[in-house]
Order: C-alpha cells, then structure tokens, then sequence
C-alpha cells in the first residue's frame, strides 16, 4: 500500500518544461514578472537579434576599405554605426581570419556570445564537448565540425572569460568580387563568423 | 571555484556536433520561456546580477548543469538566485510543477524576501581605473596558481601557466567580488596569449591561446 507521501518520493522529477511553466506561475501571480514583457524579449531574439547583423557588417567591411579600418580598429563603435548594440555587445573586438591566421572563438565558462551581431549561440557552441576541447585541440575540433585547415595555418582560439566578446572576420571567398554588399549578406553564415567554417561563394 | 562549468580542457565529453544550418532560436518553446525568466530573475526579481548568475550556474551540481539541457540549466540557476533572495522558498517550484501533473502535494510558504543590498555604480561591467595599468602589451605575465573558494573568471587550464600580454582591454569590474556583493572593485583586463604547448605540453597540437584576465588574476612571469 502506497500514501500520497511515498508516490511523491517516487514520482521523477518534473521535466523542465513543467517546471518552467511553475516558475512563470508563481512569479506571475505575484506580479513581479509580467508574461508579455517575457513574449517580447523572446520575440526579439527569435526575430530580430541574430546572425543576419554580424554577416550585414561582415559584407560592409568586405566592399567598402575606410569600415574595415574601422571595424578592426574599433569593433563596438563601428558595429553600432549600423544600429547593433545591446546585452551581451560592451566590447567587441574583430579579428580577421587570413589564408595564413584562423580566429575561432569560444567560452569555455560558461557560454558567452556577442548576441548584437549573432544572436543566442547555436547548441553546439554550448555544448560542454565544445568548451571543453576547442581550447586543446582546436585543429581536431574543427576537423570534426568539417572545416580541414592546413597544417601551416595559424590557430589562434579566443577564450571569452570577461565581458570582451569576439567576432571573426572571415575572408572574402575568390569568386565574389563582382557582387554587391547586399548580395554577399546571404552568403555569410553564423558559423564562419565564430571561426567554425569558410564563408563559401556560389555555386 | 573550481565547478563543474569550468570546462576548459576537460576529457571525456565525446564528439562535437556538427553545426546545423537552420537551428531554431529555442527547439521548444518552454527553452524560450525560461530565458525570459532568467533575464528577468537576474535583476530585476531577485535583486542580484550577472555575475550571480554566473555563480549560481557554476553552484549547480553535475544532474542540475547538465541533463536539463542549456536553458534547464538556466532555469535551475533563476531558481537557485530566487531561492538565495528568498523569493521562492526551496521546493517551490518543484510543488507547484507537481500538482500541474495533478500530484497532491502542499506548497511550501512564500518566506520574506531577503534580497542583498546592493545596488550597481552604472549600467553594466566596463568601469574607469584611475591608477595605470600594472603590465604593458609584450609582458610576460604568469595566471596566479590559485583555487578561489568563490565565483572567479580564471579557468583551471591557464592556472600557473605564462603568457603574454596581447592586448590591454577596457577596465572592468571584478565578478569575483560583484558576484558576492562585495564591492565592484574595477580592475584592469588583458588579453593574454598563451602558447598551446605551455598550457597542454610538447605533444599537445600548436596554436595560440587568448583569454581575458583580470589584473589581480596575474603577476610577472618569474
């Protein structure tokens, strides 16, 4: 025979998704957390804050010379010339990846990010296997997420352990030179702006 | 501290994944709920900071950090930062999500807030530091071999290990007494480079290393 008590004791733990509607309960019904207030930062990561920012710079500095020079020189100010700013944006520095230098960035602490210019980080860049290993073998690891560099590239992995946070500049593929800055934007991903992968031309 | 999400380094973890093109913002709808809450719960609820935050991320034991996901953990550490300002009493959140599955279980009572005196000199972590910086770029520097019983920005991989002073980066306040409420005590921060045989030994691959350490994490390089 069971009481009440015992199921309790046996019963698993409630799953996050049931315990984060009893937090937004509890703290609701004593209005110190206003659920619309909670729709609207959600809405703006899902919508408007996100790697389409970092890539709208990225395409800047590629085609117009006195921005780069900028931009490198003074990443926050220089990326707020296009309106990006915010929580988790104090400093950034840009560094630029070469043909002979590749920046990867990573927070092994915890999972810090420039969310102006990328958004909330993908999975993997929160992933402990990520944090964990890219610090000791980052050639392995980028191997491992399909991005082969040749043994004569520098690797240089940047730890964001303070409020700095880091954005990579990639290199502009061969074969773009003709487009425009507005049609090099889609080609810029997320992950060649964290140091993971190459920006690749069109097919 | 030394806990479990100072990561850097760590064996054991397998495999990274892949990169996905079209990952959604949150995979389920509750991961974006929880974010709102946390950001909420930081401040503004529970009356700490980020740096608190980050502390009670790193308080959480290894089932808490990890087998909820990122935004359970997240989650778990709101509720660990409403718990500390008596906001919530412990359990609380654990009986209300029982009885939504209709499990009969009382609730415990809403204890008096106790949310720590503190409030912030201006918005954010960059601070001014009127005395110059203590190292110039190209110094050899050492990260100091210690074991903070707190909430600390040096990781157990750069501990004891040289470098050099790339870049001397805009002041900030230290998380290891803002996370405390002990003061912001703003303290210069350099970007230091380390040698990837240095830190990991004469097999371990070659590259270059750079993270942000606070001026009192460092001293020359003997």
């Amino acid at each position: 025979m069971t009481t009440s008590g015992s199921d309790v004791e046996t019963a698993p733990r409630p799953s996050p998704s049931l315990r984060t509607e009893a937090l937004e309960q509890l703290l609701t019904e004593r209005g110190l957390v206003d659920p619309s207030v909670m729709d609207k930062f959600i809405a703006n990561y899902e919508t408007n804050v996100g790697p389409l920012n970092g890539a709208k710079v990225v395409a800047k500095a590629w085609t117009d010379p006195e921005y780069r020079k900028r931009l490198l020189d003074e990443g926050t100010s220089a990326i707020k010339e296009l309106g990006f700013a915010g929580p988790q944006g104090e400093h950034i520095v840009v560094v630029e990846n070469t043909p002979t230098l590749h920046n990867v960035t990573v927070c092994t602490l915890c999972s810090c990010y420039p969310w102006p210019v990328l958004g909330l980080p993908p999975s993997w860049y929160k992933d402990p296997a990520y944090r964990a290993r890219v610090v000791r073998e980052p050639r392995a690891v980028l191997a491992e997420m399909g991005l082969d560099l040749a043994d004569d590239v520098e690797i240089v992995v940047r730890d964001s352990s303070s409020e700095v946070r880091w954005l990579v500049l990639p290199e502009r593929p061969a074969g773009t030179e003709d487009l425009t800055e507005e049609e090099l934007v889609p080609l810029i991903t997320r992950d060649a702006l964290v140091g993971v992968a190459k920006v690749q031309a069109p097919a | 501290m030394d806990g479990i999400a100072d990561l850097g380094g760590e064996d054991g973890w397998g495999p990274v994944s892949r990169p996905a093109p079209d990952e959604p913002v949150f995979a389920e709808s509750w991961e974006g709920r929880a974010f709102a809450l946390t950001l909420l719960t930081m401040g503004r609820v529970s009356g700490r900071n980020l740096d608190a935050f980050r502390h009670a991320l790193e308080r959480l034991d290894r089932p808490a950090y990890l087998d909820d996901g990122y935004y359970g953990r997240w989650l778990n550490a709101a509720e660990l930062m409403l718990t500390d300002s008596a906001i919530l009493a412990p359990g609380a959140v654990d009986a209300r999500a029982r009885r939504l599955r209709g499990e009969d279980v009382s609730e415990p009572e809403t204890p008096e807030p106790a949310k720590p005196d503190y409030s912030p000199t201006a918005a954010g972590s960059l601070r001014t530091v009127e005395e110059a910086p203590a190292f110039a770029v190209g110094d050899v520097v050492r990260a100091k071999d210690v074991s903070p019983a707190g909430h600390t920005k040096l990781p157990r991989y750069v501990r004891g290990h040289s470098g050099v002073v790339e870049i001397i980066q805009p002041a900030h306040l230290l998380p290891d007494t803002h996370a405390h409420f002990l003061g912001e005590n703003p303290q210069h921060v350099y970007s230091v480079r380390f040698d990837s045989h240095e830190l990991w030994g004469a097999d371990a691959e070659t590259f270059g290393l750079t993270i942000e350490l606070f001026e009192s994490y460092l001293e020359p390089a003997p």
